[in-house]
């Protein structure tokens, strides 16, 4: 409900787009931005890309009308595109000829129509999301282990956890605002212990009791080792396991072998596990949250089983403080669940499985050619795109020309497919490139719905600013389309509240039913009902009192919980002589996805302004730190930069999943991912693709500063990161002769009446130069033999808009002022501090950083950083 | 027993201050200093300021009577030494004189060689020397007269630059494609000439002199294109000669030929400055000449000192153009660093072979020229600091 703020702004109450969380914000048109003090998520904090919305909210970059064929087009003749190229497709094809490739990032409500018009429909369930790459494993773990895909757990049962094991989780980074509530929790009660579950050494094991470095995909090993232990040595819950559950025997015969060889399996010290054992056996407040660590894996289901298996053995479920908690990574990843908009589901949590149910549907939404049957999942999605199975493609708020697996496979379906829309917020995207219609959508701040985060929580997202250009809502489009394909009447809602009525109701359809998911109770919502929507828990049933916990009395959907045998897998893939690391993918802290939003923010790339590949230095003979190196896979390669680690697990890489063709095309690490998907939940293997890691033979390296961004394929590695104000800097290395690149590069850049200022040595391979119009900088553009080039901090000061001092100049080709300072990374982001500020500083605890910087005072999201820094600082000895 | 006598021939930089350093270091010697020229010792290299008429012909005096007094140096100016009697120990002035010496250094230096073409010899058609032709060219130049100068190196353009200065409309005319070529590569030479273009200084070039015309007085000068240059006055600055003619029967190459003494062949007799060959070279610049001063005296005063040849710097002294050499300059088997800002107007070039410095040109700031002629003398190796190189001295603390 709209609120009227001081000076007289208006103050939105709305939702975070990022991650899982589901963070509320408080959102005034001017782009002026806080945490909703209110919202049971977050309690008003934000992290450090909550705090930046506001700077993601310019129209520069935005797509603003509709295109068909790269050229302007009404809606009118836009959407007569999009239903002509769907009926064509089904005629040829059919059902199983048409497809929908839909996001998280899509509202309830939008997600509700895009369902309804594929499976009611079009009669196919080929629609599915890219939560099939983030939490797909933990919906399949989830309907084997209760029947249905529930989340039991609530964020507050982090805080009021005894023990809280994190597996395949970077929470400080990519959950952040959950990750301080923890660490609040544990420095207010220091007996609450963490473990962390992670082939690396990420920011979040700064916070942390004990670390597990396992080997990547080896989780059900470990995990097989703590059930048996936990079986064996007596601390199940007989009486829990005997009333409401099944399937132990097996699951514990499934269990012992890779029990056994828990320690060459998971390469972690007898000890270790045997700590980890010996802590969650002891402890009745334990929770076990789990990621992408866990879900992003050929046996992703296995492991959230075999979690979920300890739990249900100690019963330690539902209950305060304890139980299994899979945390998804988008902010609506619950509600494309939720409407079942993937292709093993239906609706409202409705199952193929259940005749009674499909009838319901069927009736309910007078679709009489409902799909009757599961759809093609992501990865078989494009392949079958690929194959030419697939006549009309729709994807919406999602770029999977970057995201999936096997990218330049991915790159040429998409080139293939006979028709292609796409609905996107942005003009420049890697997958509207190949898109024969393109729909401009509405985004954050614009589009009106709800979203439920990873506790199950329904949160309102708001507009707070006008539809700008064209944009419409998905589901108005989604509907014009149904519209013409003569389905009008099915589609004809007025307002997403009509919709979320609708969806409401779904989840009353064939009850009595013990199917968990059930908000029928808000099926009768008001407009101005739903417009003022507080945060609500599901369930919210029509008729009986919501139980405020899952599972604690032991009442599973399936009646009984069921133990899933999971016998220890490898990865899909060997890793072997010819590609002997395992590759992980995962987040930056900063960035989001595929970079549309975060990647324009120049605070937001100040954290990680490069794509680089993590190794550690024992891994690493033979390359330079800093240098751009080849990440070759089985289905492609990737141009990196080099950095090293000793936190990362030897044998393994590491490489962010955000870069894509805008920023840096070469950077792609997709490319150079197999896709080897789990074949219960299809969710595809992103943590242990076997790759090798060679040199990048680049003749030269550099750097080019312009007051503009610059086509990304200027050389054969090149990365586009915004400064500020119109500053772009390009990141450089091209396998031509330098001299060439340089002449080619200086031509780009070259103004009428502006000379330049060069430095040539052709025989060292250097080649700077610096372009001026009237001593105002315009440009730099440095090349070298090698990645040994001066820092950028200082360049980019110079680029003022005012003419540079003589004593500036006589240096500028240096790169650095005659005494210059080394540069230093920013940790913090909202206080730009340095790490080198944060080392002199003189402090030693994270307090005395913040009073003396204000580093770590903002939204927080540094301050493991903070820690790792202050923990590596030499101590000064007792005299 | 009588007091040593020591006769320095020729009063130039060389001469005076080899004269000065003998008297300073052995007082008990008897120090002769016999100039050709009727004037006090003077600075030479700053003739182009007279020209100008920034200064008088006073202020370059370096050895004023009452120094040369102080000094015990018995200074002859207007005694030219037309010969030596080596077995008497005899020096022979143009009057006939015959001057005694027990020891004796040559520094004649050298006269400024004449093109031989028809009409060198023209009235109005000057050399640059000595305060004498200065003071003539002066004369000839007054009114906007049009200016010819032939040669465009180190010389030639401090000419044409002071003439341009008191008002003379000036030509250079220049064999190469570019002025100071000895000195300067293409590109600071083009630099320069487009500099000094803006001062009215026209470049003919490349360009060879045919003839100089005229009846009583020079009126033209033919190029060998057949263009035809008219001019009220001809300066020569196309290079001089060593003055060597007194070395009689000792070893001459393009000079009288030195040890690292500076020692002729007879042990007796040195030379020095512009008029010696030391290991094949003859200088053609003030530093090594006053260099070799030093050298020189010492060895007359007892110690083993040699000479050491460093680099030849070369700046050219026309006010507002800064312009600084050294070393071997554009060496085709060396690798070149360039560093420029056309529109500052400034430029410097280094050429590095095996990883050290043998050459640098400074064009339009020339703060640095101190640092790379270190760097060339003691022959370091500059490899570690290669990237910042051209960023002088500012940058060599980081290095070090």
């Amino acid at each position: 409900m709209p609120d009227i703020g001081p000076a007289g702004t208006a103050e939105t109450r709305t939702t975070c787009p990022y991650c899982g969380v589901g963070c509320g914000v408080l959102a005034r048109p001017d782009g002026s931005i806080a945490g909703d003090p209110a919202h049971p998520a977050n309690a008003g904090r934000l992290c450090s890309k909550g705090r930046a919305l506001g700077e993601t909210l310019g129209l520069e970059g935005r797509l603003l009308h509709p295109e068909v064929r790269g050229r302007r087009a009404s809606w009118d003749l836009a959407l007569d595109e999009v239903a002509a190229g769907f009926g064509r497709a089904l005629d040829e094809l059919g059902p199983d000829g048409v497809a929908l490739y839909v996001s998280g990032q899509l509202l309830t409500e939008d997600y509700y129509a895009a369902n309804k018009l594929a499976k009611g429909f079009l009669g196919t369930a080929n629609i599915d999301s890219n939560s099939r790459l983030c939490m797909a494993s933990a919906v399949a773990a989830h309907r084997r282990a209760f029947g249905e895909d529930v989340v039991p757990g609530l964020y507050q049962d982090l805080e009021c956890a005894d023990l809280v094991v994190l597996v395949g989780s970077n929470l400080a980074w990519c959950h952040p605002v959950l990750h301080q509530r923890l660490m609040a929790a544990k420095a207010s009660r220091p007996a609450l212990r963490i473990v962390v579950v992670d082939p690396r050494r990420t920011a979040t094991c700064e916070g942390a009791d004990l670390h597990l470095p396992l080997r990547p995909g080896s989780d059900v090993a470990l995990f097989s080792a703590l059930f048996t232990h936990l079986h064996d040595r007596g601390f199940a819950d007989a009486g829990f396991v005997e009333d409401h559950t099944e399937g132990l025997a097996e699951a514990l015969a499934a269990a012992r072998p890779a029990a056994a060889g828990a320690a060459a399996l998971t390469g972690l010290a007898p000890e270790e596990i045997a700590r980890l054992c010996d802590w969650f056996a002891a402890t009745p407040r334990v929770v076990t949250l789990w990621s992408q660590g866990v879900n992003q894996s050929s046996a992703g289901t296995d492991k959230a089983n075999a979690i979920i298996n300890c739990h249900l053995l100690t019963g330690r479920i539902g209950k305060p403080g304890a139980g299994p908690f899979s945390i998804t990574g988008q902010p609506n990843a619950m509600g494309g669940r939720e409407v079942g908009a993937l292709a093993n589901m239906l609706a409202g949590h409705l199952d193929w499985s259940r005749p009674e149910e499909v009838a319901a549907l069927r009736a309910f939404w007078r679709a009489p050619s409902l799909a009757p049957k599961p759809g093609l999942k992501a990865v078989e999605m494009f392949r079958a795109l690929g194959a030419g199975r697939i006549g009309a493609l729709w994807i919406m708020a999602t770029n999977p020309a970057v995201s999936l697996p096997e990218g330049d496979a991915v790159r040429a379906a998409l080139a293939r497919a006979p028709f292609l829309v796409v609905s996107e917020t942005v003009l420049r995207s890697d997958t509207a490139a190949f898109a024969h219609v393109r729909l401009p959508a509405l985004a954050w701040g614009e589009k009106d719905g709800t979203v439920t985060n990873s506790e199950r929580v329904i949160s309102r997202q708001r507009a707070f600013r006008p539809a700008p250009g064209e944009a419409r809502a998905d589901w108005w489009i989604l509907s014009q389309v149904a519209a013409r394909l003569g389905w009008r009447d099915a589609f004809a809602w007025a307002s997403p509240a009509a919709i979320f009525r609708e969806h409401a109701a779904v989840t009353g359809l064939a009850r009595p039913s013990a199917r968990a998911f059930d908000i029928s109770g808000l099926a009768g919502l008001s407009d101005e009902a739903y417009d003022a929507m507080a945060p609500t828990r599901w369930p919210v049933p029509a008729s009986d009192v919501a139980p405020s916990r899952f599972f604690a009395d032991g009442a599973f959907p399936a009646g009984r919980a069921r133990f899933v045998a999971t016998p220890f897998r490898a990865p899909g893939t060997t890793a072997d002589a010819t590609y002997p690391l395992r590759l992980l993918t995962g987040r930056l802290r900063d960035q989001w996805h595929t970079m549309t939003r975060t990647g324009e923010v120049p605070r937001l790339m100040a954290h990680a302004p490069e794509p680089c590949v993590t190794l550690h230095p024992a891994d690493a003979a033979g390359l330079a730190e800093g240098a751009p190196v080849l990440v070759e896979g089985a289905q492609g390669r990737a141009v990196l930069r080099l950095r090293l680690d000793g936190g990362q697990r030897r044998g393994t890489a590491f490489a962010p999943m955000h870069w894509t063709a805008q920023f840096a095309p070469a950077a792609r690490i997709n490319a150079a991912v197999t896709a080897s998907p789990d074949p219960v939940s299809g969710q595809p293997e992103l943590k242990a693709s076997p790759v090798r890691v060679a040199a990048f033979p680049a003749a030269w390296q550099g750097f080019l500063l312009a007051p503009r961004r610059l086509d990304p394929g200027l050389a054969e590695f090149s990365t586009a990161i915004p400064l500020g104000d119109g500053l772009w800097r390009h990141e450089l290395a091209g396998r031509d002769p330098a001299a060439q690149a340089f002449a080619r590069l200086r031509a780009l850049l070259a103004e009428a009446e502006a000379p330049w200022l060069l430095l040539e040595d052709p025989a060292a391979g250097l080649h700077r130069a610096a372009l001026l119009r009237a001593g105002v900088l315009r440009a730099v553009l440095f090349l070298g033999p090698d990645h040994h080039l001066p820092p950028r901090d200082w360049l980019a000061s110079l680029f003022t808009g005012a003419p540079i001092g003589s004593a500036a100049r006589r240096t500028l080709l240096a790169g650095e002022p005659a005494e210059g300072a080394a540069p230093s990374p920013v940790i913090c982001i909202c206080h730009d501090v340095s790490a080198a500020t944060i080392r002199g500083c003189g402090a030693t605890s994270l307090a005395a950083v913040g009073e003396a910087t204000r580093a770590g005072t903002g939204c927080g999201s540094c301050r493991p950083e903070i820690a790792a820094l202050l923990a590596a600082a030499p101590r000064l000895e007792p005299a | 027993m009588r007091r040593e006598r020591i006769l320095v021939v020729g009063a130039g930089p060389a001469g005076a201050r080899c004269a000065e350093r003998v008297a300073q270091r052995l007082p008990g010697a008897e120090v002769t200093l016999c100039g050709a020229e009727p004037a006090l010792p003077y600075d030479r290299v700053a003739l182009g300021r007279v020209l100008s008429g920034e200064a008088e012909a006073g202020a370059l005096i370096t050895h004023d009577r009452a120094r040369l007094a102080a000094l015990g140096i018995r200074f002859r100016p207007a005694t030219p030494i037309i010969a030596l009697d080596r077995a008497a120990r005899l020096a022979v002035t143009a009057k006939g004189e015959r001057l005694a010496w027990n020891r004796l250094v040559v520094a004649t230096g050298s006269r400024a060689v004449r093109l031989p073409v028809p009409g060198a010899d023209l009235p109005g058609v000057f050399v640059y020397r000595t305060i004498a032709d200065v003071h003539a060219i002066r004369r000839a130049a007054a009114g906007q007269a049009r200016a010819v100068v032939i040669g465009g190196g180190l010389l030639g353009l401090e000419a044409a630059s002071s003439l341009a200065a008191i008002g003379a409309r000036v030509t250079v005319v220049h064999a190469v494609g570019w002025p100071m070529e000895r000195q300067l590569d293409a590109m600071a030479g083009a630099l320069l000439a487009s500099r000094l273009g803006m001062r009215r200084i026209r470049f003919e070039m490349p360009a060879l002199t045919e003839a100089i015309e005229g009846e009583t007085h020079v009126t033209s000068l033919r190029l060998a294109n057949g263009r035809r240059l008219p001019a009220d006055l001809m300066v020569m600055a196309v290079g001089v000669r060593a003055e060597a003619s007194l070395a009689g029967d000792l070893p001459v190459g393009r000079g009288i030929v030195v040890d690292d003494a500076m020692r002729s062949a007879d042990p007796d007799i040195l030379a020095i400055g512009e008029c010696a060959e030391h290991r094949g070279v003859v200088c053609g610049l003030v530093a090594p000449a006053l260099a070799m001063a030093e050298t020189a005296a010492a060895v007359l005063a007892g110690s083993a000192a040699a000479y050491a040849p460093r680099p030849d710097p070369a700046a050219l002294k026309v006010s507002g153009v800064a312009v600084w050499s050294a070393g071997e300059i554009a060496p085709p088997d060396a690798e070149a660093i360039t560093l420029q800002d056309a529109e500052a107007g400034s430029y410097r070039r280094l050429w590095l072979r095996e990883g050290r410095l043998v050459g640098a040109v400074l064009y339009g700031d020339t703060s640095d020229s101190g640092f790379y002629l270190d760097l060339m003398s003691s022959g370091s190796d500059v490899a570690p600091i290669r990237r910042n190189l051209a960023f002088g001295a500012a940058f060599l603390a980081e290095a070090a």
